[in-house]
């Protein structure tokens, strides 16, 4: 690693990149220890504020962008992918990242994380994953386990199989994919300067625990462990080792080499010449 | 004797070429001089199914379907019970059919028309590599006195690259049902074409819609294919690119529109086109990009609805979505083409009208022009082009307002690249400094600002197409406007002077210049294409109608004729 994580480094400061807003997060949320992650990473690569898109959905992680001091899309529920697609299509020489939930990303959003992964496009993808729905007062999100009976909506358990994200991700064709845990946001920041600096679509899968909903994942400190291999460019052997993890373990999966889809723009006509194949 | 205007319907079951020869007899006839319009009536199949080419040829430039088919020629006759209402015919047509084919069927034999017969696939079988709708070519172009060197140069253009074998075999079956034509005096000689004037096109509505994103300066597009309104992204997507624009195939609707809200907001004017359904799954981004300030276009090329409805065929009938279809108060713009012609106009007009006053426009076409063709004079180049009013003076570090109160509602806009710029764009409530709000006050501040930013706007003359005087008028919109026309005309013909609004600007309202449009006006008739009257009452709802005021509404698929209008102006003398 040549990158530097420590505040005391000549140019941009982690605090360049927040905003003076207050986060609307409870006290103790996972969100909180994110954000720093990510100002960190975008201080780390210097990103030049006016260069870089932030866009989320909804929910209480797709709050970020207004805490961030870059521009920022806070645009409708799921559909943070496409717009931020639309975004990078459209202006490649900008630094793209989107920042959701659990259920922005892989239910209302589902749809649209199966195509970002296979279409992918160069962005990066930081999904704060706290299996349930924070905003709305807590119910069960696509991540969260079937037999958990705390919700007013599912009080026998949502009783489907959580989604497991990173084998989601893998299967769909994403080309970077990675897991951190908010605690640490040191490591959340070196994951997140890794995908962004990796050409195509990054997910970057961060266990982040709401504990006013599921105060249990307070626990998750003990629960979390490395991943212990180095990262692959093999796509089936990164979902193998996905497959034998339990879901907790952290670092890099997949550093892919797919090709980034990114359609050329150069003019070849004028209208004018376009309109002659019109004339009788 | 000459007529002034010869409707044709070319029928046959898919495969036997119908669609290609009224092409084909469409730019014949556009390469001799006369003006004309085909559309197509198919059913839900892809391959196979029936199909129908309705083609009308005058040596003026033509508004909409004749009243009745003067000529049909049939080169079979399955399935033609599915879309025989879609045919009226008179004592005075003419049905040219197959014997080999069987009877005319009775429901079209019941007009009285006289039948004429023509050994259409023996003619053809004679010919090596003959086809049936060559013959059934020739055999119009005989009956309407179109010149052979019109068609020489189509049947070059289309059949060039397949070798001399095909143009022969074509130019064979040409002259074989010409020549059986040529005896038949039906009186249905067309008038002599007047080649004077302005250059002339062959284009689509769907086309021209295209073409007037491109003129209008958009620079990209994400598209979910839907018939009616697939071809806009299939002339986009080469179109576009070269331009140095794109195109992205979604991966579904709101995939779409929340695409192209992302490289608006970026910057980069964009538009997605669609059909009803996708119309309804993109309306929570289309509120996303009002309260945003995003501006994008939406072409909807409306189809029978509700639900998946009649997607080949026209109706006028997504007007309540595409106005009312957003949660919440949501003022944007809505504009509908006049004419296949003016969806060039009209698109490039949305896309000024949308970056100008940064909000989404949705066009309104529908399938009846979107899929029509037609030979029309070059449309005149409007100034139109998306020009986004972006913030000079940022104001230092922290000061710039994204959504600042202006006195016109507009905002000076800061796209990613502009430093000192940054803010997030949001479609929660916002203060003028864009962050989130719920107050009460911010609340109405940037409601009355959405608002005021629309009605304030001048949009000049294009609101409506005004013609004619009188104290009789007709108020249309889109597609319904060009059997309105011919309608007023034939009244003015006869002696009773009376008016034509095309409103154009359908939202914002346009009060005062509608009032002044009917002013002196004593009856009012609505003509529009929807079975609950959508229109009349959007009018009802937000105009003072003059006198006594009528309406002709009724659903597709069955296009509106100007005899119907016409009938219904003159009962209301």
């Amino acid at each position: 690693m040549d990158t530097h994580l420590t505040d005391d480094v000549v140019g941009p400061l982690p605090g360049d990149y927040k905003s003076d807003v207050k986060p609307i997060w409870c006290p103790g949320c996972g969100d909180y220890s994110v954000l720093a992650g990510i100002t960190r990473a975008m201080a780390n690569m210097g990103l030049e504020r006016h260069d870089t898109v932030v866009v989320s959905g909804i929910g209480c992680s797709s709050r970020i962008p207004a805490y961030t001091s870059v521009y920022g899309y806070h645009t409708v529920h799921g559909r943070s992918l496409a717009v931020a697609s639309g975004v990078k299509l459209a202006r490649p020489e900008l630094n793209v990242l989107i920042f959701g939930g659990d259920g922005d990303g892989f239910s209302i959003g589902g749809n649209h994380f199966l195509h970002a992964c296979r279409r992918n496009v160069d962005m990066t993808y930081i999904v704060m994953d706290n299996q349930v729905y924070g905003m709305t007062k807590g119910q069960a999100s696509p991540t969260t386990e079937a037999d958990w009976c705390e919700s007013k909506l599912t009080p026998e358990g949502p009783g489907v199989n959580p989604i497991q994200p990173v084998a989601l991700a893998l299967a769909c064709g994403a080309n970077f994919v990675a897991r951190g845990f908010s605690n640490n946001p040191n490591e959340v920041a070196r994951l997140i300067v890794e995908g962004v600096k990796h050409p195509g679509f990054s997910v970057i899968h961060i266990l982040s625990p709401c504990v006013t909903f599921r105060p249990e994942q307070r626990g998750w400190k003990s629960t979390v462990h490395p991943y212990g291999r180095e990262p692959t460019d093999d796509p089936n052997e990164a979902m193998r080792a996905v497959l034998e993890d339990d879901g907790f373990g952290l670092g890099i999966f997949l550093a892919g080499n797919r090709r980034p889809f990114q359609p050329g723009s150069t003019a070849t006509h004028s209208i004018a010449q376009i309109e002659e194949g019109f004339a009788v | 004797m000459t007529v002034d205007s010869v409707t044709i319907a070319l029928v046959g079951s898919g495969g036997a070429g119908a669609m290609t020869a009224g092409q084909m007899l469409l730019d014949a006839a556009a390469n001799v001089g006369w003006y004309g319009l085909m559309s197509r009536s198919t059913g839900p199949q892809i391959r196979g199914g029936e199909a129908a080419a309705l083609v009308r040829l005058s040596p003026t430039p033509v508004h909409g379907p004749g009243d009745r088919f003067d000529i049909i020629i049939a080169f079979d006759w399955q399935n033609v019970e599915r879309f025989a209402a879609e045919l009226p015919l008179s004592e005075k047509s003419v049905i040219i059919t197959d014997p080999s084919q069987g009877e005319v069927p009775a429901v079209l034999a019941a007009s009285g028309a006289k039948q004429v017969e023509l050994p259409i696939k023996e003619l053809a079988g004679r010919i090596p590599g003959g086809r049936v709708n060559m013959v059934g070519l020739g055999a119009v172009a005989a009956i309407v006195g179109l010149p052979r060197a019109g068609i020489d140069a189509v049947i070059q253009k289309a059949l060039g690259k397949k070798g001399d074998a095909a143009i022969q075999a074509s130019n064979a079956g040409i002259d074989a049902g010409s020549k059986e034509a040529a005896g038949w005096n039906l009186g249905l000689e067309l008038a002599a074409p007047n080649k004077e004037g302005a250059t002339r096109w062959n284009i689509s509505g769907n086309e021209a819609a295209g073409l007037g994103a491109l003129k209008g300066g958009v620079k990209f597009c994400a598209a979910y294919p839907i018939t009616p309104a697939t071809e806009i992204l299939e002339w986009l997507a080469p179109n576009l690119a070269k331009t140095g624009g794109k195109l992205v195939q979604a991966e579904d609707e709101l995939a779409s529109i929340a695409m192209c809200l992302g490289a608006s907001f970026s910057g980069v004017p964009s538009i997605t086109a669609t059909a009803g359904p996708g119309l309804s799954l993109m309306t929570e981004c289309i509120g996303l990009g009002v309260a945003s300030e995003t501006p994008v276009v939406i072409v909807d090329v409306q189809r029978g609805g509700p639900s998946t409805g009649i997607p080949t065929k026209s109706e006028q009938s997504d007007l309540n979505i595409a106005v009312y279809g957003l949660h919440g108060d949501a003022p944007h713009l809505v504009v509908g083409p006049t004419s296949i012609g003016d969806c060039l106009f009209t698109t490039q007009w949305a896309v000024h009208l949308a970056e100008a006053l940064q909000t989404p426009a949705i066009v309104l076409s529908d399938q009846a022009m979107g899929q029509s063709r037609a030979i029309v004079d070059k449309p005149a180049d409007a100034p139109h082009k998306a020009n986004r009013l972006l913030a000079t003076d940022l104001g230092g570090e922290g000061k710039y307002k994204r959504y600042a109160d202006t006195e016109s509602g507009v905002s000076p806009a800061a796209i990613p690249g502009m430093p000192g710029g940054e803010h997030t764009a949001d479609g929660l409530e916002h203060a003028e400094n864009a962050l989130p709000s719920s107050q009460a006050s911010d609340h109405q501040k940037q409601l009355d600002k959405r608002l005021r930013k629309l009605t304030s706007h001048d949009y000049g003359d294009a609101w409506a197409d005004i013609e004619g005087e009188g104290e009789i008028a007709v108020v249309t919109w889109g597609s319904a406007t060009g059997p309105s026309r011919e309608a007023v005309r034939r009244l003015e013909a006869a002696g009773t002077k009376a008016r034509l609004v095309a409103i154009r600007l359908i939202s914002p309202v346009q009060p005062a210049k509608l009032a002044a449009a009917l002013d002196g006006v004593s009856k009012v008739l609505v003509v529009e294409q929807t079975h609950g009257a959508q229109f009349h009452k959007f009018l009802r709802g937000h105009y003072d109608l003059p006198g006594k005021v009528s309406v002709f509404s009724r659903p597709g698929p069955l296009p509106i004729r100007a005899r119907e209008v016409h009938e219904t102006l003159l009962s209301l003398i």
